[in-house]
């Protein structure tokens, strides 16, 4: 509760109002954040949103680690699509160093971010539809959430918070376990969110319950700064990997989906769509990396790339470079740069000040839950509380993200 | 929609505020520039309206310089999705007396950055309309992301510095 503003009671025996407090461990808004708000009967009459409940100072303990230190923080921002966050920052540290990937790393960052942003949607989608009272369908398409997963265990060792790649590229090859595992998940992914679409595009119920439910449109969203599948299913076609491709995706061939009314059930079916993209992507990128040489999984910068722990112990250049970067004292030019990748709720940039220090001089993350969010409470009044409540689930609001 | 490249941009801002432009640099292909707090709106304001067409406002933050005379640096990303550009535009500002003019006349999304930024550099952004601290607590007092306020309690005697390479 937030003490410069007014406090809400119903002690007041003329108002006919009611204050509920939304949050901060609500079930409805999966996450920790709090709206105060004022109900006449079921409708919404005013909002307060209050943040920070999870914050965690990244910002600040990033000026004291060393860059290799900081993918673990990343991780702990949209911690439903992890490496996402890592991989955007180790892309930002190697456009400050003016590395360059070979194309096989690319290839695997591209399966590992997509697989990422299938798990991301997966975890929106089905929420929705959970909220909106279809519990089967979330049950589900859930699973294979629980198979990426298991394939990011695989290749990095960690399901949730995964610290995945190195700057420079990955920490080790794919095994075949993992190709496995993604060729099976490729295969069984597509059947169930088949039906998992025949359960709910054309349900009667569902679409009652979202279309025409909190509409958007372009200009309002712009102007709220919403990026990702929000800003596309209000008909804005802006995608980080269509207008500035990092990570080759200009070698890709996929579509960017867009909804025209930027409602709840536009967004439910952007992120349906983008899910299907994502898996042609994988497709894409498997059928690639057939043409590329094996074995390669990191750029060839041993000043930069944190190397095995075999050759620390049996090689004395591997040493000192992994003393240098462990201490952090790789020569990094002294200079700032902005990166962004497409998260999975949109633009995730990071803003790195590099001063010649060990650390980085500031590092700011542009974190699209925090911007997302903005515009709930002020386009919750005259909603439903019901509505209230899918709106938030659409906008996938992830508390790590949020408060940072 | 034809493309605009970042001199274009600097010859229309240039034509319009002259010497108001400074410390024009380009790193990584990003047109950044500095401009002072008395026309700081008017230049968001151009670029937003005028053909440059930057019509998403990314991201606002500051940067704490302590040794510098204007010691804190408001920095916004703003970005022409129509051209594919971005550009950064900076204003230095005296960290004692933190004032400059509120975005939000420009850009809702404006809100919640502005407060973040107070937040952590005590920035005050004039005209803002709910200028609170978003995600400390109100009753912290201090603007934790300014260089003076170390990670960790300087009094702790169980962790030194030394032992861990900083």
């Amino acid at each position: 509760m937030n003490h410069n503003q007014p406090v809400y009671t119903d002690n007041d025996p003329q108002s006919e109002l009611v204050t509920l407090n939304l949050g901060p461990t609500h079930p409805a808004t999966h996450g920790v954040f709090q709206n105060v708000i004022q109900l006449d009967g079921e409708r919404i009459v005013s909002g307060v949103s209050t943040i920070g409940y999870i914050h965690r100072a990244f910002e600040k303990i990033a000026e004291h680690r060393p860059f290799y230190q900081i993918t673990p923080l990343t991780d702990r921002l949209n911690y439903c699509s992890s490496p996402i966050n890592n991989m955007g920052w180790h892309m930002t540290v190697e456009k400050l160093l003016n590395i360059k990937m070979p194309k096989r790393v690319d290839y695997l960052r591209v399966i590992v971010m997509e697989l990422s942003r299938i798990a991301d949607h997966i975890i929106c989608n089905t929420i929705i539809a959970q909220d909106t009272g279809a519990t089967t369908t979330f049950l589900y398409l859930f699973q294979f959430r629980e198979h990426i997963y298991e394939i990011f265990e695989e290749i990095c060792g960690a399901r949730l918070t995964t610290n995945i790649g190195r700057i420079g590229g990955f920490e080790r090859d794919f095994n075949e376990i993992a190709f496995a595992k993604i060729n099976k998940f490729l295969k069984t992914f597509p059947v169930a969110l088949k039906e998992f679409e025949s359960l709910l595009d054309r349900n009667r119920i569902f679409i009652d319950r979202t279309s025409g439910v909190a509409a958007v449109s372009a200009e309002m969203a712009l102007d709220y700064g919403w990026t990702g599948p929000l800003l596309r299913s209000a008909g804005v076609d802006y995608d980080v990997r269509v207008s500035e491709p990092y990570s080759s995706y200009e070698d890709f061939d996929f579509q960017v989906p867009v909804g025209t009314s930027g409602d709840i059930y536009d967004r439910y079916l952007v992120r349906n769509a983008e899910m299907w993209e994502s898996v042609s992507i994988i497709e894409q990128a498997l059928e690639k990396l057939k043409h590329e040489p094996a074995g390669v999984f990191h750029a060839d910068v041993p000043e930069f790339y944190l190397p095995a722990k075999e050759e620390v112990y049996n090689n004395m250049e591997a040493l000192i470079y992994h003393f240098k970067i462990v201490m952090g004292e790789i020569d990094a030019p002294k200079a700032e740069v902005y990166h962004a990748v497409e998260g999975g709720n949109g633009e995730l940039g990071f803003y790195l000040i590099n001063d010649g220090g060990r650390t980085p001089y500031r590092l700011h993350f542009r974190r699209p839950s925090f911007i997302n969010y903005q515009m709930f409470a002020p386009m919750s009044v005259g909603m439903m509380l019901s509505d209230a409540i899918i709106n938030m689930s659409s906008m996938n609001i992830i508390a790590g993200e949020l408060d940072a | 929609m034809a493309e605009v490249t970042n001199n274009e941009i600097l010859d229309a801002l240039s034509a319009k505020f002259g010497a108001k432009i400074t410390g024009v640099n380009e790193p990584y292909g990003l047109l950044t520039f500095e401009t002072t707090k008395d026309v700081i709106i008017d230049v968001l304001r151009f670029l937003k309206e005028s053909d440059t067409n930057f019509n998403f406002l990314t991201d606002i933050t500051a940067v704490h310089y302590p040794e510098k005379k204007h010691g804190i640096a408001v920095v916004y990303h703003l970005h022409s999705m129509v051209k594919k550009v971005r550009v950064r535009v900076k204003v230095f500002i005296d960290e004692h007396h933190p004032t400059i003019p509120t975005a939000t006349v420009l850009w809702n999304a404006a809100n919640w950055m502005e407060r973040e930024t107070y937040d952590f550099f005590g920035v005050k952004f004039e005209g803002h309309p709910d200028l609170r601290r978003i995600l400390n607590m109100d009753e912290l007092g201090v603007h934790p992301m300014l260089k003076q306020y170390p990670l960790e309690d300087p009094n702790r005697v169980d962790k030194k510095d030394e032992y861990f390479g900083r």
